[in-house]
C-alpha cells in the first residue's frame, strides 16, 4: 500500500527536528502510482478533491480511493486564491452551506494535526453611500436570521479596524460605515492542500500526481473508469472536482454544464510591516485586500470577463484593481507589486456551486464554486464524499444540484456574496 | 492584454470592448420544454480552444460582432458580422 504512518507534528517533533537539524523529516504524504482499480476515484487534486478523499477515509470507511492530479496537488486555484475564508452570504441555502464550511475551518487544524494558520481577523465590507449602508443593514439581517455572525459597524468603528483606510471627506470613496463578520479572516491556502493530502493519505488513499484523465470508461450505460496519461483506472464511481476544467471534462464524458470558465486575478505587493490587520473589500471598486502573514499586501480582482483558460489575467483589470485599491488607501502608492497571477474560476449564472449527480451513472460533480471555492473547501469536501460514499445528496447540498438550471430553483448569490461576479 | 479589430472602428484596446458570450446559439420556440429551456438558458459549451463569441465595441461605436477566439491563448482567428455563418 506504501501507507505512510502518520507521525504526530507537535512542539516536541519540532524540537527533535531542531536539534538533528531538520534531516528527520519523512514526506507528509506518499506519491503514489495508479492501481488497476479503485472504489472511487476523484478527478482533480485541489482543495475539493483532496478534501473530499479525506472525508470519504474519514466519515464513511472507504480508503480504496485515488485523486488523480494533471499536475501537483494544489497547484490549480487551490494555490491561486487569495485566501480569504467567510460565510456572510445572503441566502439561507448559501448561508449554512458556507457556516458548516467556517466551522470545519475553525477546528481544522486540530482535526488535520497541521496548522493551517487560520486568522480569524475579520472582515470589513466598505459602504460608501447611504444607499449602501441601506444594503449592509438588509444583509447584516439576512446574516443573522441566518445564523451567521454579522455587525454593522460605524465610520469611526471601520476606521478603528482599519487606520490606514482613507477617510478624509474628500476621498474617492467616502466611507460612511461598513459590515464586519468577525469570524471571517484568512487561512494558508497551501498549508489546506497539504493537510488534507496528509490526512488522506495516512488513511490509505493514494495521491497521484502529473496524471492526466483523458477519458471517460463507459460499460452499459454507466462509467466504470478514467483513461488517463498513465494508463486505465477503473472506479465504481468517479467524481470530479476540477474547478475551471469542468466543462473539459464534461465534455470527454459527454455532456454539458453551465459553467464558464474565467481568469480570477490576484497580486501581492512586497512584504512591509503590520499596517492592515482585517480583510477589506468593497464592491465599489471591485477588489479586496489583506496582509499576509508574511506582509505583502494581498489585492483580489474581478473577473477577467471574458471566457478564458489562460492562467494569467489581463492588464486592464490589474489596473483596475490596484487603482480601486489605492483610492481607498493612498500609503500602499509607492509599494512595488512582486507578483501578479489568475486562477481558471468555474462561474454559474446564480454564483451557487454545484455538488451533486450528472447525467451519467456513478459519475458525479463538484463544480460552480467560480471565485469563492478556497473558502468552501471543507464543507465541498464533506458533502461531495457523503454522496460519493452513500450514493444520497447530503443536507446542506441537497439545493445545489444540477438540475436547479431546468427548474428554475436558483440561489442566485451573485448580489449577496459581496464581491462583483 | 487583447486587441480585438472592430469591424468599425479598427484595432482597439480590449478595455473598449465588452463580451457577450457565446454567439450564435439559437433561441427555442415558446412551446419548449424546461429542459430545452435551461439548455439554452445556462448550459455552454464552454470550449478549452476554440470560441465562437460575441463582442460590442462599447466605449466606441457601440456595435456588435462575431469573434473565433482561443481561450487559451487569447490568439483571434476570424472577426465576422453578427449575421454571417461562422467563418
Amino acid at each position: 500500500m506504501g501507507v505512510i504512518t502518520k507521525p504526530k507534528y507537535s512542539i516536541w517533533t519540532l524540537l527533535k527536528g531542531a536539534a538533528s537539524r531538520h534531516r528527520q523529516w519523512a514526506p507528509a504524504w506518499h506519491d503514489a502510482r495508479p492501481k488497476p482499480a479503485y472504489d472511487v476515484v476523484i478527478v482533480g487534486g485541489g482543495g475539493h478533491g483532496l478534501a473530499t478523499a479525506y472525508y470519504l477515509a474519514k466519515n464513511h470507511g472507504l480508503t480504496n480511493v485515488a485523486v488523480l492530479e494533471r499536475g501537483w496537488i494544489g497547484g490549480g486555484n487551490t494555490g491561486r486564491n487569495t485566501t480569504i475564508v467567510r460565510s456572510n452570504y445572503l441566502y439561507p441555502e448559501s448561508a449554512r452551506l458556507y457556516d458548516f464550511s467556517l466551522k470545519l475551518y475553525e477546528n481544522l487544524s486540530q482535526a488535520l494535526n497541521f496548522n493551517i494558520m487560520l486568522s480569524q481577523r475579520g472582515l470589513i465590507v466598505l459602504a460608501h453611500s447611504r444607499h449602501d449602508l441601506e444594503s449592509l443593514s438588509r444583509w447584516a439581517n439576512a446574516l443573522r436570521m441566518n445564523g451567521v455572525d454579522a455587525d454593522l459597524l460605524t465610520r469611526e468603528q471601520v476606521q478603528h479596524l482599519a487606520p490606514a483606510l482613507d477617510m478624509s471627506s474628500n476621498a474617492r470613496y467616502p466611507i460612511l460605515g461598513g459590515l464586519t463578520q468577525a469570524r471571517a479572516g484568512t487561512a494558508r491556502h497551501d498549508a489546506v492542500a497539504w493537510g488534507y493530502a496528509r490526512g488522506a493519505s495516512a488513511l490509505g488513499v493514494d495521491i497521484i500526481q502529473n496524471c492526466e484523465v483523458r477519458g471517460f470508461i463507459e460499460e452499459a450505460g454507466s462509467i466504470v473508469g478514467v483513461d488517463t496519461s498513465l494508463g486505465r483506472v477503473r472506479a465504481g464511481k468517479v467524481g470530479i472536482a476540477a474547478a475551471g476544467h469542468s466543462s473539459v471534462l464534461a465534455k470527454l464524458a459527454g455532456f454539458k454544464l453551465p459553467v464558464t470558465s474565467y481568469a480570477l486575478q490576484a497580486m501581492v505587493s512586497e512584504p512591509v510591516k503590520p499596517i492592515l490587520n482585517a480583510v477589506v473589500m468593497s464592491a465599489a471598486i471591485g477588489s479586496y485586500v489583506s496582509q499576509s502573514d508574511k506582509g505583502e499586501m494581498v489585492i483580489g480582482g474581478g473577473l477577467d470577463l471574458f471566457p478564458s483558460y489562460a492562467q494569467r489575467g489581463s492588464f486592464s483589470v490589474m489596473q483596475e484593481s490596484i487603482a480601486g485599491t489605492l483610492a481607498l488607501f493612498p500609503s500602499f502608492s509607492r509599494l512595488p507589486l512582486l507578483r501578479q497571477w489568475a486562477g481558471i474560476v468555474d462561474v454559474v449564472r446564480d454564483s451557487s456551486p454545484i455538488i451533486g449527480r450528472t447525467p451519467l451513472k456513478n459519475l458525479y460533480i463538484n463544480c460552480g464554486w467560480g471565485t469563492g471555492g478556497f473558502k468552501a473547501i471543507p464543507v465541498g469536501g464533506w458533502t461531495f464524499g457523503h454522496l460519493l460514499a452513500t450514493g444520497k445528496d447530503h443536507e446542506l447540498a441537497e439545493p445545489f444540484q444540477l438540475e436547479r438550471f431546468n427548474t428554475g430553483r436558483l440561489i442566485d448569490e451573485a448580489a449577496g456574496s459581496g464581491i462583483a461576479h | 492584454m487583447m486587441q480585438l479589430n472592430c469591424p468599425w472602428c479598427g484595432v482597439r484596446d480590449e478595455p473598449e470592448f465588452v463580451c457577450g458570450g457565446t454567439a450564435q446559439i439559437a433561441r427555442p420556440g415558446v412551446a419548449c420544454g424546461d429542459q430545452e429551456w435551461g439548455e439554452y438558458l445556462f448550459f455552454r459549451e464552454n470550449p478549452k480552444g476554440l470560441h465562437r463569441e460575441r463582442w460590442r465595441h462599447t466605449h466606441g461605436c457601440g456595435q456588435w460582432f462575431n469573434l473565433v477566439r482561443n481561450t487559451i491563448t487569447h490568439e483571434i482567428i476570424a472577426v465576422y458580422g453578427m449575421q454571417d455563418p461562422p467563418p
